[in-house]
């Protein structure tokens, strides 16, 4: 028979069989004192950025701060479970191209403008690279990424710009992606 | 092995049925829920007084209170329904799916019973918030922000302003009621109209489940937040299972596809039972030897791994399997699979990689979107990868520097030449060496094996794997000579290393065919022989017991005469040189890496310079030189496979043995390899590798099974005059007479030359399409480009062009009295410059290269025409100012470049 009144239970199960229940573990693992086991009644829990940034599969990602800040909803890296869960769904292997194409521009968009200038750009680079690119080398490369991908010649990236350009990378899509 | 097939088709045709019929056939009677939608009211009527009649009878078991409530409340529903018609589906749906977007307020069901135009009103609205949301994708914003505004414009569509901010969440939750009612009583209406609905209905049901199961699917890709996927996700998943349940799907899952249990194939006889399979009795003092089983004699000999242990009888056992029509359909079979999944792959790489133009054009971006691998989750890893970008990044900067110098270029090209000749001797050199190996092993072999060293006997596969170890570092020394780009330069070292491979390859085999007509020829006589031999013995016991009814000579299996199998000859050949492949593999890691490694890493305490810095340094686990090896490994399985069946097994074992060895290898005693090297971009060349691989090593299998006679007394094809004589057989003796009509027609060259040339025509037609759109896209590409310099050109331009027109358009006035044929004039020097200006960039092909170069140019052919007509350009000639306001006259004027002039 179907209930017409979502019980809680039915949330809970959703939330947990959507992707695998593993994730939930993770999530809870970071802070074992902080999330409770039931999440009946959707209490309101966040952990702080430290802790998502520590997990193994983002600690060694230069974009780990930028990647939490996109997916959490305060934008500042502080996640609920909702995030949690976003963010690696966003990052699986199932996940489709546009969709990846869309989360990796917002990342790679540090100032939240919507565009990738070339602020954006030095700051990808220098992350990429560790700041071991002369200033030369990191505004000659910043020029020609936009010589290469700036389609509407505005001097700076949109969204369908990387678009254009993420869906002719060959390996974006085996390298945007974290297993869990 | 045809009927096994036909069974195993059946069955799986019957499992498909049974598991696929049921929810098709038991969607009619159910579907309830939606009632009277698209139904007639008298429809409805009927429905209603059939509820009515079920739930009479359910009320003796439920109680009777609830039920009439439950039928009051239907029945009022029922009316609504009918005033409201399509508008509460359309409503409903959007309810469903845009559910996030707010509930409409409690007096929702009164509007509702309003006119049609106020509810597309919402609709509309409501379509407009959708494509607000869609429109402000940020992902700070959170949902509430969102929702509060939704609200707003909400309430201000509404003629009765009211429900907003603190009243919100008590709207919600009286529709959330609303809806439990509904459908709860729908749910237990459900099963009285089950039976009565009709056509429509269903198909719109199942449209509807079909809709939230697309919907449910897709939703991953939409780039909402968790919580309102999840939100929407259990709405249709309930949804779904509400009425697929009713439909009977949830049943269906349920039946499970039985097993096929396979009948258990017999290989024919066991060993001993016929001479075939049974070690001479010379051989069987020494046949369980570790030296003769090391060269696949003895035992191994007359096992199932190779052809000659198979038994030639046409069916075998119970279920007529046909040994050898599958042993012949198999061998060539692998071939037509395998060329099917290369050439499939192929075609799906270049489709995803894009045509190849796009290689040079995002070389930058993608190093610097795409380089960081998401995956890496070790600090080790991550420093490595570090380091790589960044070698990456300056290759490419290098590179780029590089592109505008040019060199010597005589000097170099001396040096190429000089250094494909030194590869070119080399590669004949090692060619010549292996046939005179093989040459003198044929020698050796005649000898008796006793009095043989172990290198004589091994001799072949020892210097075949030592040409395989020296060659690839010594071509990569001649290499150094040409200073090509790393990449190219791989290319180059990986085509003259598998053309080594494949030179030796193919020489290997053409000694092995000199061995095979010579054993073709003892065979001959040995048959001869036998025949000869029978002959006498049916001559000498008819004589002597006088009978015409003879038994076959009664000889021990193992004393037969036989025969050399060539076959199984050529088997073992290349079963030995897979098993030395194997062996000189596992033993350079073992020396290259492992040791190697441990001497850098424990030497390294008490030497006088840092080892693992400088000179030996640990081994670079080499990606290229590691997938050549899988390639020609591959190649030598299908060359040998046919005439040793084991061989595959073999290799199953080598490769997973080999992947956790090398891994280990990998893991412990290699560092990352210093160049980036990008397995992805060249995945089709590898492919294209494996293809050629995969037809070179096809020749010489199909050319044997054409033209060699099978031995006559070994093998599923012996006594058989060729060996696809078991497909002619089995179409006379197993099938019906027509499909060997149909057969003999479709060999008739008459049919077969035809068909050829249908084929090569439409390849033929195909390729000279696919050049056509090549050709259109690379125009295309180039006027994009051309477009986009253009723009960006005029962009640079506009500060200093604006300027000079503004200075012009201040000029024009004064001039308006000239007469305009002059005005003619300027049109002319403008195409000539266009003129000169687009050969220019058409001549550049490598335009995508580099863009830095273009640009320049660019700006030193648009730029000058610009000032220079400015300057020389006479004021007068222009004309009425209203023309010079107006747009740039006549298609002669660029686009590009006319377009400013009007906006000054």
């Amino acid at each position: 028979g179907f209930n017409s009144t979502f019980c809680t239970s039915d949330i809970l199960q959703v939330q947990l069989s959507f992707p695998p229940p593993r994730l939930f573990d993770r999530y809870r693992d970071l802070a074992p004192q902080l999330v409770p086991l039931d999440y009946t009644d959707q209490p309101d829990v966040r952990l702080p950025y430290e802790l998502i940034g520590s997990m193994p599969e983002l600690k060694d990602n230069p974009f780990r701060q930028r990647i939490a800040e996109v997916f959490s909803e305060d934008g500042e890296g502080n996640m609920t479970l909702d995030d949690f869960l976003d963010m690696f769904s966003v990052l699986s292997e199932m996940a489709p191209r546009d969709l990846k194409a869309y989360y990796a521009f917002k990342i790679y968009d540090f100032n939240n403008d919507d565009f990738l200038c070339k602020s954006d750009l030095e700051k990808t680079l220098n992350k990429l690279t560790r700041n071991e690119l002369t200033e030369d080398e990191v505004r000659m490369v910043c020029e020609k990424v936009i010589d290469e991908a700036d389609l509407d010649n505005d001097g700076r990236l949109s969204l369908e710009d990387f678009q254009h350009m993420i869906v002719r990378a060959p390996d974006f899509l085996s390298t945007f992606h974290i297993r869990i | 092995m045809a009927m096994l097939l036909v069974t195993l088709l059946l069955n799986a045709a019957a499992i498909y049925t049974i598991v696929t019929i049921p929810p098709l056939s038991t969607v009619a009677p159910s579907a309830g829920g939606r009632n009277g939608k698209q139904a007639t009211s008298e429809e409805e009527e009927e429905d209603e007084a059939q509820r009515k009649r079920s739930h009479k009878k359910k009320a003796k078991v439920q109680d009777s209170e609830e039920e009439d409530e439950e039928e009051e409340d239907e029945a009022q529903r029922k009316r609504a329904h009918k005033k409201k018609a399509k508008v509460q589906d359309s409503e409903e749906e959007d309810e469903e799916e845009e559910k996030s977007v707010k509930r409409k307020g409690p007096k929702a069901a009164g509007r509702n019973k309003k006119a049609v135009k106020q509810v597309s009103e919402e609709e509309s609205e409501e379509e407009e918030r959708g494509k607000k949301r869609k429109g402000r994708k940020s992902t700070s914003k959170n949902q509430k922000e969102g929702q509060n505004k939704e609200k707003k414009s909400d309430a201000k569509g509404k003629s009765d302003a009211k429900g907003k901010g603190v009243k919100d969440k008590g709207n919600e939750k009286d529709k959330k009621k609303k809806n439990a009612k509904y459908s709860s009583s729908s749910s237990s209406g459900e099963s009285g109209d089950e039976d009565s609905l009709s056509e429509g209905e269903i198909a719109a049901q199942k449209e509807e489940v079909e809709e939230k199961k697309k919907l449910i699917a897709t939703l991953r890709n939409k780039p909402w937040r968790m919580k309102r996927r999840l939100k929407l996700l259990k709405e249709c998943q309930a949804f779904v299972e509400k009425f697929e349940g009713a439909l009977g799907k949830g049943k269906g899952r349920k039946l499970y596809a039985y097993k096929v249990i396979m009948a258990k194939v017999m290989m024919g006889l066991p060993y001993g039972s016929i001479p075939r399979k049974t070690v001479p009795r010379a051989q069987q003092a020494k046949a369980m030897d570790y030296s003769v089983l090391l060269d696949f004699g003895g035992y191994c000999k007359y096992s199932v791994l190779f052809y000659g242990y198979y038994n030639d009888e046409r069916t075998i056992g119970l279920l007529q399997f046909r040994l050898p029509l599958s042993y012949l359909l198999v061998g060539v079979g692998i071939f037509g699979y395998s060329l099917m999944v290369v050439i499939r792959t192929m075609a799906r790489n270049s489709d995803e990689g894009g045509d190849g133009g796009d290689d040079g054009q995002f070389t930058f971006t993608f190093k610097m979107f795409t380089s960081w691998d998401y995956l890496i989750g070790n600090p080790e890893t991550a420093d490595n990868k570090y380091a790589s970008i960044t070698t990456s990044f300056k290759e490419s900067i290098v590179d780029e520097q590089e592109n505008q110098k040019d060199e010597n270029i005589h000097l170099r090209r001396f040096l190429r030449v000089l250094a494909n000749l030194f590869i070119l001797c080399s590669l004949g050199g090692s060619g010549f060496l292996i046939y005179f190996v093989v040459k003198r092993s044929q020698d050796f072999a005649k000898l008796d094996q006793n009095t043989l060293s172990w290198y004589e006997k091994n001799e072949v596969e020892v210097v075949m794997s030592l040409l395989g170890l020296v060659c690839p570092p010594l071509f990569e020394t001649i290499a150094e000579l040409e200073e090509y780009h790393p990449r190219i330069a791989l290319k180059w070292q990986l085509g003259r290393i598998f053309a080594l491979f494949l030179g030796n390859l193919y020489t290997f085999l053409f000694a092995l065919f000199d061995d095979v007509n010579e054993k073709l020829e003892q065979e001959k006589y040995i048959k001869n022989a036998t025949i000869w031999g029978l002959k006498e013995y049916y001559a000498n016991y008819s004589t002597f017991h006088n009978t015409t009814d003879i038994p076959p000579p009664d000889i021990p299996p193992a004393d037969v005469i036989r025969g050399p199998c060539w076959e199984t000859d050529v088997g073992i050949e290349f079963v030995k040189l897979t098993v030395s492949d194997i062996q000189v593999t596992y033993l350079t890691i073992l020396i290259g890496d492992f040791v190697r490694a441990v001497i850098v890493r424990f030497l390294n305490y008490c030497w006088c310079w840092d080892l693992e810095a400088g000179f030996p340094s640990y081994g670079e686990f080499d990606i290229s030189g590691n997938v050549l090896g899988l390639i020609f490994n591959q190649g030598m399985i299908w060359m040998g496979a046919f005439y040793a069946p084991g061989l595959v097994g073999l290799n199953v074992l080598r490769l997973l043995s080999s992947m956790y060895y090398q891994c280990w290898a990998v893991m412990s005693c290699n560092v990352p390899h210093e160049r980036v090297f990008k397995a992805s971009k060249s995945n089709n060349f590898y492919m294209g590798l494996l293809l050629l691989v995969l037809f070179l090593s096809l020749l010489p299998v199909v050319y044997t099974i054409m033209t060699l006679p099978p031995s006559s007394d070994c093998g599923p094809f012996s006594g058989r005059a060729q060996m696809y004589d078991v497909v002619m057989e089995t179409i006379e003796k197993d099938l019906p007479a027509f499909i060997g009509n149909i057969f003999t027609y479709a060999t008739n060259p008459g049919l077969i030359i035809p068909a050829v040339l249908l084929m090569v025509l439409a390849i033929y037609y195909l390729n000279a399409t696919s050049k056509n759109y090549q050709n259109a896209n690379l125009e295309l590409k180039r006027k994009m480009q051309m477009a986009r310099d253009e723009e960006k050109n005029r962009r640079n331009n506009k500060e200093s062009t604006n300027q000079v027109m503004h200075d012009l358009v201040g000029l024009l006035p004064n001039r308006s009295l000239i007469p305009p044929p002059a005005e003619e004039a300027p049109p002319p020097d403008n195409m000539s410059e266009k003129g000169s200006k687009f050969p220019k960039v058409a001549k550049r092909p490598g335009a995508a290269d580099n863009v830095k170069g273009v640009n320049l140019q660019k700006d030193v052919s648009l730029a000058a025409p610009n000032s220079r007509g400015a300057v020389t350009r006479p004021p007068g000639p222009r004309g009425p100012p209203g023309n010079a306001r107006g747009p740039p006259p006549g298609p002669g004027r660029g686009r590009g470049r006319g377009a400013p002039r009007p906006k000054c």
